[in-house]
């Protein structure tokens, strides 16, 4: 099981400002281990972001998003929201983390 | 014979479609399919191809924020903004081994805008695109890397 990722959720006029950072290596397969072989890739290749059980955020990732992705998008909502942020990678690794909006 | 047949596979087949959707592995936007061929995009204009955008026009609408000069190619912070209402935005990296890095897809009553942070081999240019009403539109800027963050 991986590390939870970190929410963060606030409403100001309306408009509600998302901030999440996730945990993992998003392994490009470009680099190499110690003895020179190629480290295959694995990354966390598709998010979604659910506010209240309707989509609010779709994100697709390759091999060039940085390492413990982070994503900041803002949607109209309210304080009190439900937010369930769902990855999986390319090993068909998930997570699904919830928050609420303050 | 031959109907049986063909029920008990029709009936395989939705036993294992029901089991998937029911364990979460289906939800609305999961079944849209990751994009392998944009990803896989060895050039600007493979992806360009791919994701359906033949040559987007450089417009002021678009908004990329990045720094000139990246000290820590792995980690560069990239924020994209428009002032028209987007569906779609995806981040290019010319010199990228896989040029895209990543596309978003903004439902109605999300703002046009988003951050992450991006690895970058090397210095080039970075391709902020925009799709707004079936048409893409993009904003440009060149990223100076002093260390590459895809090497080992």
């Amino acid at each position: 099981m991986s590390d939870p990722m970190r929410i963060r959720a606030t409403e100001k006029d309306g408009i509600v400002d998302v901030k999440i950072l996730m945990k993992h290596d998003m392994e490009s397969g470009q680099r190499k281990d110690a003895s020179g072989k190629l480290i295959p890739a694995w990354f966390i290749n598709m998010l979604n972001v659910k506010a209240q059980g309707k989509d609010v955020f779709n994100a697709e990732f390759g091999p060039g998003v940085s390492k413990d992705p982070f994503l900041n998008f803002k949607y109209k909502g309210s304080k009190g929201d439900k937010l369930v942020v769902n990855w999986i990678d390319t090993k068909g690794d998930k997570r699904t983390d919830e928050a609420t909006v303050s | 014979m031959v109907m049986n047949e063909q029920r008990r596979a029709l009936l395989k087949y939705s036993a294992v479609f029901g089991l998937m959707s029911s364990a979460g592995l289906i939800s609305t936007a999961q079944a849209e399919e990751w994009n392998k061929a944009a990803f896989e995009g060895k050039s600007l204009d493979e992806v360009f191809k791919a994701l359906g955008a033949s040559s987007p026009d450089k417009s002021s609408t678009v908004v990329l924020n990045a720094p000139d000069i990246a000290e820590n190619g792995a980690v560069v912070p990239v924020s994209i903004t428009s002032s028209l209402k987007a569906d779609q935005i995806a981040i290019l990296v010319e010199k990228n081994p896989a040029v895209l890095a990543a596309q978003f897809f903004i439902p109605n009553g999300t703002e046009a805008f988003v951050t992450t942070r991006i690895k970058m081999g090397q210095s080039s240019n970075v391709y902020a695109l925009v799709k707004t009403d079936g048409k893409w539109v993009m904003a440009v800027k060149e990223i100076k890397v002093t260390l590459g963050g895809c090497g080992g």
